[in-house]
Formats: structure tokens, sequence, C-alpha cells
């Protein structure tokens, strides 16, 4: 068929071909997605597997979460620091940190990592089990791949990282109060009090939000992936490599989205 | 007559234009065994996924025990029926042996754990495996033990009809008649009907009731497995004695 398109009409062809693919593309995606989150508001069979995976994600995740939040805590209090000098206003190092750490760059960086560390080995496992028939064997033993793998992986995503923005916020603000109060010479008592008077609930829960958002996204590009990786080891490393990369730009994405709404509802 | 328990009419797969089944026809009875041969990229496996539900058919029926299986209930209420022995053996790699075994019963019908555990290691015995592996994990075992393993988890809550797909591949001669025989006795020991693809004429002669060869998407000759030397088919015979020259051109 493609050898009777005369040339001139070929980049129409490529242009129709592309958005044909990206409308099926998103229409598998949307059909994956309904379905995970239909198997997730079944009873929860799999107990025992999403207690697993809540260990497996949020807990293994501690270590990354809390090192990223207190570098950025501190590198953070620093910029502010030097920025806020051109306008004299140092002062706000406390309440701009708690703020910036909280609404955006706790729920933001944590995700992030997560997308590495978890979508990436989401998406790894569950291609392995595909290539090597470990989802065919679920389906002849009378088990639903979105119960007993997508469903408790979801969960787990969105149930542990808003526990891990929540920590990853206390520990990004202590960074901050480490250089401030060591490097910057604020007193220690002020800084803590002008944290706590300037952070208000709606900011905590709002990157809270986020978190759980985050958190479904991180799980389903994992398993979405990893369900349609083919090829053996190479289409593995490709479902993994797509599920860091899709998980990242939709995190920026749904940020962005949310971010919006707040600002006009007020949180 | 008897019912067949499993029967394929006209079945028809196609991968874009690639047509893989052309009207393929099977049926096989309660505790009989049959065996499908054919070379590489016939689709012996598209069959096998087929009749699993793992692919949906383009065309075609699909029976089992008289019920058509267009529904998913009527599909579950086969699954929970049959047990299915991986090429690879397909176990999963986070669970122990023991888990793998009693998968089924540990997710559906509320077995205790300690129960289960137990009726894995009765099973394990079965397929000559003792419970010193209960507690592995699949990457701690050999090919052949994991194919055993594979085996016991496939006759665990004793089927009616056992899919084998390839049981011997991968294996040395001597652990893969180790296979077939445990396969004979297992199958024949449940009463269960059988249906195995393979290209080792060694394990069809021996698991197989029944022979039949598949070529270009249909069945061309079926009949009982001592006769399959004496088919008149030249395309069975060339399958048969391994020879590049005849009819079939070698997959390369």
């Amino acid at each position: 068929m493609a050898d009777t398109i005369p040339v001139v009409f070929r980049p129409f062809q490529w242009v129709g071909a592309a958005v044909l693919g990206l409308l099926g593309e998103a229409g598998r995606l949307a059909t994956f997605i309904t379905r995970v989150k239909l198997a997730a508001l079944t009873p929860w069979v799999f107990f025992g597997e999403t207690l697993k995976q809540c260990i497996r994600i949020g807990y293994f995740s501690l270590p990354v979460v809390g090192l990223t939040a207190i570098f950025t805590g501190a590198a953070l209090a620093l910029n502010i620091f030097v920025g806020g000098s051109r306008f004299n206003a140092e002062q706000f190092v406390p309440n701009i940190v708690v703020l910036g750490i909280t609404r955006e760059l706790g729920p933001v960086l944590a995700a992030l990592m997560l997308a590495g560390r978890v979508s990436a080995g989401i998406a790894a496992e569950v291609g392995t089990m595909k290539v090597t028939e470990q989802i065919d064997a679920l389906h002849t033993l009378s088990t639903s791949p979105f119960q007993y793998l997508y469903a408790p992986r979801f969960w787990a995503a969105v149930l542990t990282l808003p526990i891990l923005v929540l920590i990853a916020d206390i520990i990004g603000v202590y960074g901050g109060y480490l250089v401030a109060t060591g490097t910057l010479d604020f007193n220690g008592n002020l800084y803590i009090k002008n944290t706590m008077d300037y952070v208000t609930g709606g900011d905590v829960i709002g990157g809270l939000i986020k978190a759980a958002v985050f958190g479904g996204v991180v799980a389903l590009m994992g398993c979405y992936h990893g369900q349609n990786s083919q090829g053996g080891a190479s289409g593995v490393g490709r479902a993994a490599t797509l599920a860091v990369v899709s998980s990242a730009v939709l995190i920026f994405f749904s940020n962005f989205l949310m971010t919006t709404l707040f600002t006009r509802i007020g949180l | 007559m008897t019912q067949p328990l499993l029967q394929m009419t006209n079945v028809h797969k196609a991968f874009g234009p690639k047509k893989i089944l052309q009207g393929l026809d099977i049926d096989v009875a309660p505790g009989k065994s049959l065996v499908i041969i054919g070379g590489s990229g016939t689709g012996k496996s598209v069959s096998l996924k087929c009749a699993l539900g793992l692919m949906k058919p383009d065309d075609g029926e699909i029976l089992f025990d008289g019920e058509k299986l267009n529904k998913k209930k009527a599909r579950e209420a086969m699954l929970a029926r049959t047990g299915m022995l991986f090429q690879g053996g397909a176990l999963f790699d986070s669970l122990p042996i023991w888990q793998n075994v009693s998968f089924k019963l540990l997710g559906k019908s509320g077995t205790s754990k300690a129960d289960a555990k137990d009726h894995a290691i009765e099973t394990l015995k079965k397929v000559r495996l003792g419970s010193e592996v209960a507690d592995l994990y699949p990457a701690e075992l050999s090919g052949g033990m994991q194919k055993r393993v594979g085996l016991a988890r496939a006759i665990a809550t004793r089927p009616d009809l056992i899919f084998f797909d390839e049981p011997t591949t991968g294996l040395d001669p001597i652990t893969a008649d180790a296979i077939n025989d445990l396969i004979v006795e297992q199958v024949k020991g449940l009463g269960a009907a059988s249906v195995s693809i393979t290209h080792d004429m060694p394990s069809a002669r021996k698991i197989g009731d029944e022979i039949a060869m598949l070529y270009e998407g249909k069945i061309i000759w079926r009949g009982p497995a001592d006769t399959v030397d004496d088919s008149g088919n030249e395309y069975v015979d060339q399958f048969v004695h391994g020879r590049a020259e005849g009819p079939i051109q070698p997959a390369m």
C-alpha cells in the first residue's frame, strides 16, 4: 500500500501514522489504568502481597528520599539566602524553605527518586515475568495479574509515597535549619519558630495529595511498560527506561495541573 | 462415543498478514493423551495458548467438556480443572518452591499456609523431589528440577486436563526421559487427559496415546503413537526421521 502513495504525500502519511500510533497508545494506557483501578477496588485478596510491596516501595526508599531531602533543603537555604540578600530579605530563609519543600520540592523530588528506583524496578520485574511466561502462568492458575501484581503495587505506591514525603518534608526543613544555623548565623529557636508560624496545614496536605497521585503514576507506568515488554532482555531494558521517562514526564505534568488547581481553590 | 474433554474446531489465528492457524481441528477424550508435533513456527504454542484462553482465536470454536469457551465464566471453570507445564517452567522467582506448587490453593480456596505447605511437599514427592527443596527458590534449582516443580504445580489440584509445552526441551536425554516417565506416571495416575506439544520424538512416542502433526496451521496427520513411524505421510516421515530433504522446508 505504502508504495502506491506519491512521494509528495509521504510526510502526511508519516504524520498520520504517528498520530494514530499515539492515540492507540493513549487508548491502551487508559484501558490499562481503568483495569488496574477496578482491580484495586475489589476486596484485597492479596493483602500479604500489598504489605510486601509497601515495604519494598516505601520502607526501602526511605534512605534515598531522606538523603535527597536533606541536601535539597540545605541547598535551598543557601540559595534563598544569596537571592534574598539582594533585597535585604535574608530573614525569609526559613519561610521560603518550608514553603518550597512542602508544596513543591518534597513531593516532586521524592516522586522522581521513586520513578528511578521503583518504577524501573517494577517494569523490569513485570517485564521479566512477561518474557519468561510467568504472567501466562498466573492466568492458567486462575489468577489475574491485575489483582495479584498490579493492584498491590498501585496501592503500595499510593499509600507509602505520602508517608515518604511527610518524612522528606521534615528532613528537608532540617537540612535548611542545619545550613542556616551552622553557616548563616541564624538563631535556631527563631528559625524553628518562623518555620512553624509560616507553614499551614494546606501547604503540607497539598503536598501529600500530590504525593499520592505521583505514587499512582510511578506504579502504573512501571506495571504498564513491564506488561508490554517484548523481545527478551533488550525489551525488559527498554520497558524500564520507558517507565522512568514516562513517570518523570507525567509527574511534572500532573504537578503543574495540581498546582494550578490548588492555587485556584486556595490550598 | 465419549464426549471429548477438549475440542478445537476450525480455529484460525493470524498476526497481521502472517497466518499461523488455518483451520486447526483437534480433540482429546477424557483420560487420553494427545501429542502435537511439528516444526518451529508451525503454530504449536499458539494452539495451546488459544486453548487456554491466553490468546483469542480469530475464528473457530473451542469447547471444554461440551461448554463453549467464549465467556469469561466458562473459561474460569475450565482453568479450575486444568494444569499447565510451561516450556521454561515459568516458576514465580519471588516465591519459594512450596508456594509455587500450592499457588492455586493459597490464592483461592482459603487453605491455611500450613496445609498448603504439607500439600506441596506431598506433591513434590510425587515428582521425586524431597521436602528439602520446599523452602528453596526457583533460581536455586537445576533445569530438570525446575521442570519437576512445574509438573508438581500442574498436577497439584488434580486437574482433568493437563497441557505440556515442550516438556523436555533444554534437558539432557537422561533427564528428559525421567521427565517423560514422570509425566506418564502422573497423568495416568490422575486419570487426566493431556495435550502436549513437542518436536522431541522420543518424548512424543513415550507420553502420547495419539500423535498429531501440525503443518501450516492445520493437522495433516493423526494416529496412534505406535504408528507414527509407518504413517504413510511424507511430511510425517520427514519430520520423524529428521531429514532436511523432503516437502517441509527447514525454518532457516
